[in-house]
């Protein structure tokens, strides 16, 4: 049986070619996301700024939105907005927080369900009150920065300085983008988002870190080779394995993404773009050249009194102690 | 790397099995688990999100418990005073203080010290602390007294404790099943019901703080005069039914605390609807002792500074039972025996979050979400297969065990599973797969250098798993924190996330490698079929 190669075994991409239009791409891309964040702004759901979600679903026929939103204009609590939701008999009603604290949007449910009465069957009911939204906020971004400090802390000590410094880099990099996105898409964003953004990190850093893991090894290995080379050598050997992986976590976004029904469609969807669209491109196009400009590597050839030891004999690199001994200096 | 001795391999394979075996509840019935011993029953909980209820946070007003620790003190201060015989002026509340004005000099060293017993110190988690309940501060014939900071705190940890046990009540009574009610932070408290369709009458038997009183009604003036001029010192103006006023004593002749039972029935004359109670033996010879004083005159019935009714006390009641009847409906009078049996809030709760999913969306999602596994299962299982062949069908073995151990590992720890856990499962299908391919792309690589197939192997497996810990930690680390920082969903996903994490290093450091391993050893391979 043929087995399928998408990486053709000899693959000599020239990455570090890339990086001259890489990087002013990625600047650019991500002063827009950052414009997009102040001037469009997020699709703020009700867990960060407060307010009512509720999801109805008409028993007879398909529902009759502007009955449905005179009907709740009528009861005067303020700005709302209403959405067909999957299904045709669907609607999500989100009400804007009411003025008056938490008993003010109990109260507000309330009158939802008096005017809507028996005709419809409610599917879900969310009420987040002023002291719960801006807490969950505060811990959203919190968890955020804690998560990227902690990453950080922890590739410092498997690697040198630079290596933290730059997975830090492309992965906020990251981060802009998918804000960017979501702004752009007007997703909601709500605790979920924070946990998709949280992942996307994760995801993003796994492939970075196996990238980085493989420019170590190269590092001690050839201490002669010049930097460019080097990281294309180290990208298009692990090539294969980020496209393989990447398909198959898209395959299971995809299924998520189709099936996965819309409760988690906006996650799903976020995750789609960081993950398998950014967080590869960040991994090859930024991550790894970025290692230039922070210094990594320079002075190693002075270092190389010994001979270089012959270019991937690997027959004798078998009987090397197993690469999981770290040979830090 | 591909040497395992039989203990060992025995050991790797019998930790796979136990730990799938731990999922097997969740395939059988609840009312077949029932009859499993106790060791064997725990299973994976569905959260709310997936089989539908309510979950409902509640904040104890922390106001009103401030406020009312400042009156406590000040009535201390007042009893303290009065009984050392020590003349003062201004006895005030003033912000976060109560303010004494001693009048004469000569006192105020007396006055000081018997407030200052007033403090007490506060036991902290291991014996005293060192701190104390009340600052006492003096200035000239000025005494200020604080309660501290850490005193409050205590007290509202105290009413939360109190609150929870009367939700606990209030919610038994109501008749719902396996509800969940717990501590959240200082001063909140998250229910959990499942199955619940309707939060609304939960909502209205939690919103009622219930504190009952019988006090008399002040007759020396009535209720319109006290509103326009000014209402006597110890009485207070509080509005009724259909928004008369009632002008009542603030001493409480008998509180609700002095219930023993309360219960819905019928007025037998007009057939309204009223709550019947009983007293306690103290609270019945109060009662007992007040209505014997004053009959003729009115006493009010205050529910939650509300005058439910004030009938005309006509013969000493000594029985010790009574009944209320204020225009209620049926429903009103079970929830009002409900409330009155379960006792009063020390404090009002305030619903500051509320999330309720109907069970049609909840098998929505379960289904959804069964749907979204499989697809995804089914595309990885043959994109893996089609790329690494045979190895690809040893990774597929280990991510179905992989799978397999994480409900195990699930159901041991009685975790939650809502509908971003599935997604968090289907997630980790991917990264279970990264590992192998980790793993089979560096066995390409030294094949491609030259080696010989097990030695290939053996190089590809010892390199790639530093990799694999590697970069599995940076995910893991992301899971962790969002654990910390979740509620509900979010944390579902964290879970099975972190727990897919581990359960797929745990299978590629041992499983996949034993499953080579035994090919290897089986085959003798000359060459490496990826």
């Amino acid at each position: 049986m043929r087995l399928l190669r998408i990486v053709p075994d000899d693959t000599r991409f020239d990455f570090m070619r890339f990086r001259r239009i890489s990087f002013p791409i990625s600047a650019m891309l991500s002063i827009a996301a950052i414009f997009l964040y102040f001037f469009h702004g997020l699709n703020f759901g009700i867990d960060f700024i407060g307010g009512t979600l509720i999801e109805v679903q008409t028993k007879a026929g398909p529902a009759d939105l502007a009955k449905m939103r005179s009907t709740i204009g009528g009861l005067r609590l303020g700005d709302f907005q209403l959405q067909q939701f999957g299904a045709p008999n669907d609607v999500l009603i989100r009400i804007s927080e009411q003025p008056g604290g938490d008993v003010a949007q109990q109260q507000a449910v309330q009158k939802v369900r008096d005017a809507l009465g028996d005709e419809v069957d409610y599917r879900r009911v969310e009420v987040v009150g002023p002291s719960v939204s801006t807490e969950l906020l505060a811990y959203g971004t919190i968890g955020l920065v804690l998560a990227i400090g902690a990453i950080l802390i922890y590739l410092w000590f498997r690697f040198e300085w630079q290596f933290a410094l730059g997975a830090m880099i492309a992965n906020v990099h990251d981060l802009v983008l998918t804000v960017g996105f979501m702004s752009l898409t007007h997703i909601d964003f709500d605790l979920t988002s924070i946990a998709a953004l949280l992942t996307i990190l994760g995801y993003s850093l796994n492939d970075t870190v196996v990238i980085y893991d493989r420019i170590r090894e190269m590092l001690r290995r050839y201490k002669r080779m010049s930097m460019p080379d080097l990281l294309n050598v180290s990208i298009n050997a692990t090539l294969s394995r980020s496209i393989v992986t990447h398909v198959t976590v898209a395959m299971s976004l995809l299924a998520l993404l189709l099936f996965g029904g819309q409760a988690i469609h906006s996650f799903t969807a976020t995750m789609m773009f960081g993950v398998v669209l950014v967080g590869t491109y960040t991994s090859v196009f930024i991550a790894s050249p970025i290692l230039i400009y922070l210094g990594v590597g320079t002075g190693r050839m002075g270092e190389a009194e010994e001979p270089e030891p012959p270019p991937e004999p690997q027959t004798q690199a078998a009987s090397r102690p197993s690469q999981r001994v770290r040979a830090r200096r | 790397m591909l040497f395992f001795t039989r203990w060992k391999a025995a050991a790797i394979l019998i930790t796979a099995f136990l730990i799938c075996l731990c999922a097997v509840p969740n395939f059988f019935p609840e009312s077949t688990v029932k009859n499993w011993p106790s060791w064997a029953q725990r299973h994976v909980v569905l959260g709310l999100d997936l089989q539908g209820g309510s979950h409902l946070l509640l904040e104890v007003d922390s106001g009103a418990v401030r406020k009312e620790r400042l009156q406590g003190l000040a009535d201390d201060v007042l009893r303290v005073l009065r009984q050392a015989r020590i003349p003062f002026t201004g006895r005030a509340i003033k912000g976060n203080s109560v303010e004494v004005h001693i009048t004469r000099d000569t006192d105020v060293d007396n006055a000081l010290a018997k407030l200052r017993e007033l403090s007490t110190p506060l036991s902290g988690i291991l014996g005293a602390s060192g701190q104390r309940t009340v600052d006492v501060v003096q200035s000239a014939g000025l005494i200020t007294l604080t309660p501290t900071d850490a005193a409050l705190t205590e007290r509202i940890r105290q009413a939360v404790d109190q609150s929870i046990q009367i939700i606990e009540r209030r919610v038994n009574e109501l008749g719902l099943v396996e509800p969940t009610i717990q501590r959240e932070g200082v001063d909140r408290i998250l229910v959990q019901v499942p199955g619940l369709q309707d939060p609304t009458r939960l909502k209205d038997i939690l919103g009622k703080t219930a504190k009952l009183d019988f006090r008399m009604v002040d007759l020396s003036m009535s209720a319109q005069q006290a509103i326009e001029t000014h209402p006597p010192a110890d009485s207070e103006v509080l509005d009724g039914e259909g928004g008369a006023k009632f002008l009542v004593e603030k001493h409480v002749l008998v509180s609700g605390a002095d219930l023993t039972d309360a219960q819905p029935g019928f007025d037998q004359r007009t057939s309204e609807p009223i709550v019947s109670f009983r007293f306690n033996s103290s609270g019945a010879r109060k009662f007992a002792e007040a209505t014997q004083a004053n009959v003729g005159k009115p006493f009010a019935i205050v529910l939650d500074n509300k005058v439910i009714e004030a009938p005309v006390i006509r013969e000493p009641i000594l029985g010790g039972a009574g009944q209320i009847s204020g225009r209620f409906t049926v429903q009103q009078v079970n929830d009002l025996a409900i409330l009155l049996r379960a006792g009063a809030l020390p404090a009002p709760l305030t619903i500051i979050e509320e999330r309720t999913v109907g069970p049609g969306l909840g098998q929505d999602s379960i289904t959804a979400g069964e749907h979204a596994a499989y697809a995804g299962a089914a595309l990885v299982i043959i994109f893996m297969f089609v790329t690494y062949g045979l190895f690809g069908l040893f990774a597929n073995i280990a991510v179905a065990i992989n799978v397999a151990m994480i409900f195990g590992v699930l159901s041991l720890l009685s975790a939650t599973l809502t509908l971003p856990g599935i997604a968090g499962i289907v997630l980790t299908v991917g990264i279970a797969v990264d590992s192998n391919v980790l793993i089979y792309e560096r066995i390409r690589e030294e094949v491609r250098g030259g080696r010989t197939a097990i030695n290939a192997i053996d190089a590809g497996f010892s390199r790639a798993l530093a990799t694999i810990l590697d970069s599995n930690i940076t995910t893991f680390i992301a899971a962790a924190v969002l654990f910390y920082i979740g509620t509900g969903p979010v944390r579902g996903f964290a879970v099975t996330l972190g727990i897919g994490i581990l359960t797929s290093l745990f299978t590629a450091f041992t499983l996949t490698r034993l499953i080579v391993a035994s090919w290897v050893r089986m085959w003798r391979p000359r060459t490496v079929p990826i």
